[in-house]
């Protein structure tokens, strides 16, 4: 399980994908390439990522959940894809942005 | 309008200042009501502002608008003369301000003298129920007349009609599109574009509005955390010292900052950088524009900045010296000295076309081409992936030996070394050459002369290498972010004469 909350970072263990928590609250099972996540730093890369959770994650994109309450911001790509409990995590749709606000 | 369908949407929330005493939509709309029927009463045509950010401000725009009159902010921070001379050229009409700037412009011909705070407290004048009427609402009346910069020349009168301002406003903006617990702190001050968009725009979003009528980096620290601020827009040099003043504090990451966007001026690349870290989730937006193009034309979104923080390509990580890519609705040209658009990655001059171009100004008409085009004046390029990046205002280009230089090129090399704080590179007059190149450096820790000359030896054609080098302990800016090239040609002048090192 991991620890969502702003500002803290995590990386895959089957991939290069890394990630920082720009919206989350509480614990989640956190996962990428199948495999749970781990803070960053503390884990070894080994392996591959599972055959139905290797779509990649993208440099730069924010990726959400459904409800939009969790986001993650990818810090370093990979070939796994993210879930949390077990809902894949989809690149999270652009607002409208105030432009010069 | 805009602000009708946020009072009729928001009510109650708070629209201007803190959660427990501020200004709420309805009472901001009450109030704007009240304000235009006694701007309506006053034989003047128009509404000037000359003071810092107070609420009085949101109530004066909404209530010119609504009286149909432009709304007229005055840079308070001139020297007396130009500003007299300004508000001679914006009377007759009503006038907002406090004390001092009552004072200032006492004796103006055509201006009524309001003190702030006898607006805010009681905007309509107290007149027995003035008139508001309704909103007037065409939209090729001028809502809003901003003085430019000036840094060359007097300054001219950018007109920004309600259809400029409306086409921007809904083009951007979602209308209630922001939580109750969205706040944005505004430290520009009222006379910049960006403060008046950041008005309009915050209130058809429906975000709070803190208003910091003097910058300070602790106070704004200090502000977004006590107020819990999620949006901001700074100019460059408030972000320098922001990251400076977070760094002194021992570089502890801002993390309740949803949103960050800037503009106004070129932002040097290891502020963004260090700003990247300091907020690492945030969301940073640099936005490029205008006064004459109600504001924003292009914008270098937060999935930019942060491919660009993280990105091993160079071309990647380049992007964060550009403006992004233009936005909906508005067309980007790249153009030579006879017009013609030119390839990408080829200097010219950038040229702009869209609804909210207004491109026109008081004394001049419009500056529009026949195609709608306006020229901007600013030199850049467009790289192969659609992103413009700026060179600066054609007027800086120094021309050496008959070779035009942006200065742009010569101050990113020697921002490359990170002794080097903030550079500018300047002309000055050469009897052999026409100008020669000299550049003016503030620095963190000391260095030599020779070393920086190497240094763009090392990275730039010959003639880039500036003949002197002067260490200062900060380059001139004026309040809108923009660097007084101006200033600094006039202060080293002497250095022209001489041969060099």
């Amino acid at each position: 399980m991991a620890e969502l909350k702003p500002g803290a970072r995590f990386q895959s263990t089957v991939c290069t994908t890394e990630v920082i928590v720009v919206k989350g609250a509480g614990e989640a099972e956190l996962t990428c390439g199948g495999a749970a996540m781990v803070p960053a730093g503390t884990g070894e890369v080994a392996g591959e990522p599972a055959a139905d959770a290797a779509e990649g994650t993208l440099l730069g994109k924010r990726y959400s959940d459904e409800t939009d309450t969790i986001e993650l911001l990818a810090t370093k790509a990979g070939a796994g894809s993210m879930a949390v409990g077990g809902a894949a995590l989809a690149v999270a749709q652009a607002k409208t942005l105030p432009a010069s606000d | 309008m805009l602000l009708e369908m946020a009072a009729n949407g928001l009510e109650d929330r708070v629209a201007v200042g803190s959660l427990d005493n501020g200004l709420t939509y309805r009472q901001l709309f009450e109030q704007a009501g009240e304000a235009a029927g006694r701007f309506r009463a006053d034989p003047g045509s128009k509404v000037v502002l000359c003071d810092e950010s107070s609420p009085a401000v949101p109530v004066a725009l909404f209530g010119a608008a609504w009286a149909g009159m432009p709304y007229v902010p005055l840079n308070y921070r001139l020297p007396d003369d130009d500003l007299r001379s300004l508000a001679e050229r914006s009377a007759p009409g009503v006038a907002i301000g406090d004390d001092s700037g009552a004072a200032r412009l006492e004796g103006v011909d055509g201006l009524t003298s309001v003190r702030r705070s006898t607006f805010i407290a009681d905007p309509s004048g107290e007149s027995a129920t003035p008139e508001s009427g309704d909103w007037s609402m065409d939209a090729e009346e001028i809502a809003v007349l901003l003085f430019t910069s000036g840094t060359t020349g007097a300054p001219k009168s950018a007109v920004l009609r309600h259809k400029h301002l409306v086409s921007y406003i809904l083009g951007s903006v979602e209308f209630m599109g922001a939580g109750e617990d969205e706040a944005t702190i505004v430290s520009v001050p009222p006379y910049h574009v960006a403060g008046v968009s950041a008005m309009l725009s915050s209130v058809y979003a429906g975000r709070r509005i803190v208003q910091l009528p003097k910058f300070d980096p602790d106070l704004w620290i200090d502000t977004v955390e006590a107020e819990g601020v999620t949006h901001a827009m700074v100019v460059p040099t408030m972000l320098s010292r922001i990251v400076e003043a977070l760094d002194a504090r021992g570089g502890e990451p801002l993390l309740g900052v949803r949103a960050l966007s800037y503009g106004g001026g070129k932002m040097p690349e290891p502020v963004i950088r260090r700003a990247l870290d300091l907020f690492p989730i945030t969301n940073f937006v640099n936005a490029y524009g205008l006064t004459e193009t109600s504001s924003t034309i292009a914008l270098l979104g937060p999935d930019d900045h942060r491919v660009a923080q993280y990105s091993d390509d160079d071309n990647e990580r380049a992007r964060l010296k550009s403006v992004g890519r233009p936005l909906p609705g508005v067309e980007v040209s790249i153009r030579d000295d006879e017009f013609n658009e030119v390839a990408a990655g080829v200097v010219g001059e950038i040229f702009v076309r869209g609804e909210q171009v207004s491109g026109e100004y008081l004394e001049k008409g419009s500056l529009l081409d026949n195609d709608g085009w306006f020229p901007t004046r600013d030199g850049g390029f467009i790289d192969d992936g659609g992103y413009l990046f700026v060179q600066g205002r054609n007027d800086d280009v120094i021309i050496r030996g008959g070779e035009n230089m942006s200065p742009g090129e010569i101050e990113d090399v020697l921002l490359t070394d990170t002794r080097v704080k903030d550079a500018a590179a300047i002309g000055v007059p050469d009897a052999e050459w026409g100008e020669k190149v000299v550049a003016i450096v503030v620095t963190h820790s000391p260095c030599e002369a020779a070393e920086l000359q190497e240094l763009t030896r090392s990275r730039l054609r010959s003639s880039r290498v500036p003949a002197h080098i002067v260490f200062v302990d900060e380059l001139p800016y004026n309040d809108t972010g923009k660097l007084l090239r101006r200033v600094l040609r006039e202060s080293h002048a002497h250095l022209g004469d001489d041969r060099g090192d």
